[in-house]
């Protein structure tokens, strides 16, 4: 089996695309967009861009066995698995209590022409 | 089999395919674990910022956000320069394969560095609060505290991450000498592919690492 040779005019192709993104994660980084999450947002699509392009090309993903792409995109799942099922607890206690707490008062203060259950807001 | 089998090929393998597809498979399982390594630092780092924005926002301002991205274009171009040293393994070019693990290796200390010129100016402060955790933290907020972990998570995550290229650089210069003796040619450079996939994998933390700790404060 021949390997697929990266020729040198890709790889400095790719380091240019990289040039420009670093440049560009700097700059739009002293633009304020309103909100901060728009900020991060644009800040991390760039990020994993970047780290596409070292991982297609330096990393010889594009032209590397299924297999690699598999290895490569279970540490994705997993990732995800870990942040996403974390953060459901840390991003949803502040609410799960504030309702628990309605919830008590409305039991110990039921107002007249309201349900005794208050439901989920 | 026959006596005809290469210096090259260690006897478990039948044959150099096999032996270069094992490298590439055991390389990536490893780096899957370095995934799951930083994505631990980096999932304390996004839970306690959304805890304390205010803290995050204030410590990402106070790291130099001009040295961190030198560092960034330097460690770009030393993955460019390690990807033209397997380049050059690839194509049978002995001389360049060297010539370019050196590059990588010069690049990679001047990151480490330039790092170093960081942390020496946030461990000998100039100004009257002093960012190191631990007993002399101080900064004039009542999120210092707050602030503390912020500058826990950056000294440890970007101190892992200089590990990581130390050891890469060790490495590296291990290497160097062997393409100096011409170990690595087109039919066997498994070291250079495997140490390149090592270092490109470290280029792409840094690339996560420095927008969240230098760039977040800045708008």
């Amino acid at each position: 089996m021949k390997h697929h040779i990266v020729s040198v005019k890709t790889y400095l192709a790719i380091f240019l695309v990289l040039m420009v993104l670093t440049a560009l994660t700097v700059y739009v980084a002293y633009i304020d967009f309103g909100h901060g999450l728009l900020n991060d947002l644009i800040a991390m699509t760039i990020a994993v861009v970047k780290a596409m392009c070292v991982l297609v090309i330096f990393m010889h993903l594009k032209y590397s066995a299924k297999l690699l792409w598999l290895i490569a995109g279970s540490s994705v799942v997993w990732l995800i698995v870990m942040v996403g099922l974390t953060l459901t607890d840390y991003r949803s206690r502040e609410w799960m209590e504030s309702q628990l707490h309605r919830a008590i008062e409305w039991q110990a203060n039921p107002p007249a022409e309201q349900p005794a259950h208050p439901g989920l807001h | 089999m026959s006596d005809s089998k290469p210096s090259y090929l260690a006897h478990h393998f039948d044959h150099l395919e096999q032996q270069k597809q094992s490298a590439t498979l055991g390389i990536w399982l490893f780096l899957i674990t370095e995934v799951m390594f930083f994505g631990g630092l980096f999932l304390g780092y996004i839970v306690y910022r959304g805890l304390y924005p205010e803290a995050w926002h204030t410590g990402s301002e106070k790291l130099n956000v001009i040295l961190g991205a030198i560092n960034t274009v330097v460690l770009i171009f030393s993955s460019l320069t390690m990807a033209l040293a397997v380049h050059g393994a690839q194509t049978g070019s002995r001389k360049k394969t060297a010539n370019f693990l050196l590059a990588t290796i010069i690049l990679g200390s001047i990151f480490l560095g330039i790092k170093a010129i960081e942390y020496h100016a946030k461990f000998f402060p100039t100004t009257d609060y002093n960012l190191i955790p631990g007993a002399n933290f101080s900064y004039p907020a009542a999120y210092a505290d707050q602030m503390q972990l912020f500058f826990s998570f950056y000294f440890t995550m970007t101190g892992m991450h200089a590990i990581h290229m130390v050891i890469g650089i060790g490495i590296l210069i291990w290497l160097y000498v062997k393409a100096l003796q011409g170990t690595y040619h087109e039919n066997y450079y498994n070291p250079v592919e495997v140490t390149g996939l090592y270092w490109h994998f470290v280029d792409i933390v840094w690339i996560f690492l420095f927008p969240l700790l230098y760039l977040i404060g800045r708008h």
